[in-house]
């Protein structure tokens, strides 16, 4: 007796707490998610939510206390992340679950190296940031490039909003230049870097220095050069329409002839980027210069370590021209299970203020043009490079890039570049020899 | 010991036991393994057969467009594959065959009474029970071309140093040095098992008769092994045309294996083609492939060594 009536007062109980749920949802579906471009109020709805942020790599958000920020400004919203270290993995998973359509977080973060594929092939499957009016009305605050790489070519959608961008400048170690007895100071080597042959030439005297630091050599990889000499071009991978294209590439002619010259003139130190050896060579001195986007500043002093402060430093140019190396945007998906509560903490992260933060916080420099014109970003010293003015350098960069257009397969096809530059560095295959065997590997990915 | 029961009570017992409905429920208790079998192997090994024939990409997966044999085709003139599956047959061969004949050496000696016999056993099964990257990290570094104590070794013996990562040899003598590394002693302990089971009357009476250690492991150790080398050999074989992880990692996580392909096994490429190139219909069919392979070799390994041990 006393048992079943226990039970049927939980029952009761259930069934209360499933009324309470079920009018819950109800709620919700229509009054915030139906409306997804405004929403109910800045965080987009008034219910309590977790909103699951798909990432990779180091974003940084969290380790920027925009989380807790952002959990301040809308007590009502939880965000959880979904991380994988791998951009590529990453990448292979978000299509998996594009193509079956489950499981997708409701803001997922988009890379320079697939931002193509998603606007070429699931465009209609995120929101579209032009038909979201607080998003749209920011759009001039960004670089018109960053707003174009994520839309279509009619510039009618616009699958992400941008987060970081990567202009690029030469970091270099300050005291093996000295060693070698070669100027040091950024503003001469500014002016002794404007071309790659310039580079170059600066880089065999580097070798033939008999004071150099023994086994050190000029630039870390000939794939420093080529990465970035590509992007200098008017086309890099791909045609005007976006299609795969090397052999018609005049980025792709330049980058090779001025990395292949650097292999065979050994100013590389032969290590692949990325590798474990290659990072350790930032302690051990194995390289003077290398290709420096502004998240590699971060990368440097999480190699190189206090030991490095004051040695390194920034050179205000890049040779050949302004250029770009990697950055993201934030794209929420259609299927998206808190769409409105997604927008708005996109839009916020990506407003001015929040990209402010993650230059002080993390070193990622806004693709918010107003942001980089900020004074706390363009007044920005950087102790650990020997108080270089960073915002100032990376900025006025950031103001004259040129970006060519870029495709579906620009991540593989710059991989088997860089592979067999390699073999041109550390096994003296013939650069004809090798380019043939790059064009053979990119062969099997545009099929 | 009953040794010949009579023919009536047999037959009977056998009818018997046709009638009981222990049968059907023999069939509902195999009944989960079969259903996540078929969810899991079946169904993925026809539907890789289904997009092998397809022109087909991961982010695309919804404009699949049939083109036959083509992927197949592509495959039998494609200098990757061949490169590949000869690769897989070298690292093969360099790794399987070591292994397997030091597991059995190690069997034999851990089979004998040995001060700290345990110890011995447990310490053999430690490489199998570390986790394959930590392992192959340690390699890496050993290997290390500039920095690495093999190569340090060779310079301290004056001999010349090898590049261990970037010329093809030596570098697949490395892989295939993690995989023995790590395969021997569980084979050994298969081994080992099998030799338990050896009755220990034989051993006595091969030492009556004036049989050495040596004498006694080719005449009696090796004979009774037969169904246990056979395991072995079909497991290995089936590894080794799988061996993926240890090639992957010994190039920092690519699939390439190597920067000329010099260590990339056919589960390398598979990979590549599916998930770094996103051609899914061509990694499908270099999955098939590779099925046809490890059937075809592993025919012929069991074939070769029923009729070596046969013949001895």
């Amino acid at each position: 007796m006393r048992r079943s009536s226990t039970s049927r007062r939980l029952a009761a109980v259930l069934a209360a707490a499933g009324l309470v749920a079920v009018a819950g949802c109800g709620n919700s579906a229509t009054t915030n998610e139906a409306d997804q471009g405004a929403g109910t109020g800045p965080c987009g709805t008034n219910q309590k939510t977790t909103v699951t942020v798909g990432l990779f790599g180091t974003f940084g958000f969290k380790e920027a206390g925009l989380w807790d920020a952002y959990h301040k400004r809308c007590p009502n919203i939880t965000i959880k992340e979904d991380d994988v270290e791998q951009s590529a993995d990453y990448w292979t998973r978000l299509k998996t679950r594009l193509a079956s359509g489950s499981g997708l977080d409701d803001v997922q973060g988009i890379e320079i190296g697939f931002v193509a594929d998603v606007v070429q092939n699931h465009a209609d499957q995120f929101v579209n940031w032009n038909k979201v009016p607080n998003a749209a009305a920011d759009k001039a605050e960004f670089f018109d490039w960053k707003w174009q790489l994520a839309s279509t070519p009619d510039g009618n959608t616009t699958v992400g909003l941008g987060t970081d961008i990567g202009p690029e400048a030469i970091c270099y170690r300050k005291d093996l230049l000295a060693k070698a007895g070669l100027p040091s100071d950024p503003q001469t080597l500014a002016s002794k870097w404007s071309t790659w042959q310039d580079f170059i030439d600066f880089g065999k005297q580097y070798e033939a220095s008999s004071a150099k630091q023994a086994g050190s050599h000029f630039v870390d990889s000939a794939a420093s050069v080529f990465s970035t000499a590509v992007y200098q071009g008017k086309e890099a991978y791909d045609d005007q329409q976006g299609q795969p294209d090397v052999e018609h590439s005049d980025g792709v002619q330049n980058a090779w002839k001025y990395a292949t010259e650097a292999a065979q003139a050994h100013i590389t130190a032969g290590l692949q980027q990325f590798s474990p050896s290659w990072n350790k060579a930032f302690s051990s001195g194995a390289f003077a210069t290398l290709a420096c986007p502004t998240w590699m500043m971060g990368y440097i002093q999480g190699q190189a370590g206090d030991a490095g402060s004051g040695k390194w430093d920034i050179a205000p140019v890049l040779p050949g021209g302004a250029t770009n190396w990697g950055g993201s945007w934030l794209g929420v998906p259609n299927a998206a299970q808190h769409k409105a509560a997604a927008i708005a903490l996109v839009e916020w992260l990506s407003a001015k203020e929040q990209q402010v933060t993650m230059w002080q916080k993390g070193g990622h420099f806004p693709s918010n043009s107003q942001a980089a014109a900020d004074p706390a970003v363009a007044n920005a010293k950087s102790a650990y490079f020997s108080n270089a003015p960073v915002g100032q350098i990376f900025g006025d960069i950031a103001k004259k890039m040129q970006i060519p257009p870029i495709g579906l397969y620009d991540t593989q096809i710059q991989q088997a570049f860089t592979t067999q530059l390699t073999n041109v560095e550390t096994k003296g295959t013939s650069p004809d020899q090798a380019k043939s065997d790059a064009l053979d590997a990119i062969k099997q990915v545009t099929g | 010991m009953a040794v010949a029961a009579p023919a009536g009570p047999a037959s009977q017992a056998a009818r018997r036991r046709r009638r009981l409905p222990g049968g059907r429920a023999g069939y509902a208790y195999v009944l989960p393994f079969f259903a996540v079998f078929a969810a899991f192997s079946v169904y993925p090994w026809l539907d890789t057969l289904w997009v092998s024939l397809h022109d087909v990409r991961l982010t695309t997966y919804d404009q699949m467009s049939w083109i036959g044999l083509d992927n197949y085709r592509d495959l039998l003139g494609n200098k990757f594959f061949w490169n590949a599956f000869a690769n897989t047959l070298t690292i093969g061969i360099i790794s399987t065959v070591p292994q397997l004949c030091l597991a059995l050496g190690i069997a034999h000696l851990l089979n004998y009474k040995l001060r700290g016999r345990t110890f011995f056993r447990v310490a053999i099964l430690m490489p199998y029970a570390t986790s394959l990257a930590a392992a192959t990290v340690i390699f890496l570094e050993l290997f290390d071309p500039k920095l690495g104590l093999v190569n340090w070794t060779l310079h301290l013996a004056h001999l010349p140093e090898i590049d261990w990562q970037g010329s093809k040899w030596p570098a697949q003598v490395a892989v295939s040095a993690i995989v023995t590394w790590r395969w021997t002693g569980y084979n050994a302990l298969i081994y080992l098992a099998g030799m338990q089971a050896i009755d220990s009357a034989l051993y006595e009476a091969a030492a009556i008769d004036g049989a050495g250690r040596w004498a006694q492991f080719r005449y009696v150790t090796v004979p009774g092994l037969r169904p246990t080398i056979l395991f072995t050999i079909v497991v290995s074989t089936i590894g080794a045309a799988q061996l993926f992880g240890e090639p992957l990692l010994y190039h920092n996580g690519l699939p390439d294996g190597g920067t000329q392909n010099q260590y990339q096994t056919l589960g390398l490429l598979m990979y590549q083609q599916g998930w770094a190139n996103d051609r899914l219909g061509l990694a499908s069919a270099t999955a098939w492939s590779m099925f046809l392979i490890i059937v075809v070799a592993v025919g012929v390994n069991m074939w070769l060594a029923r009729r070596r041990v046969r013949r001895s």
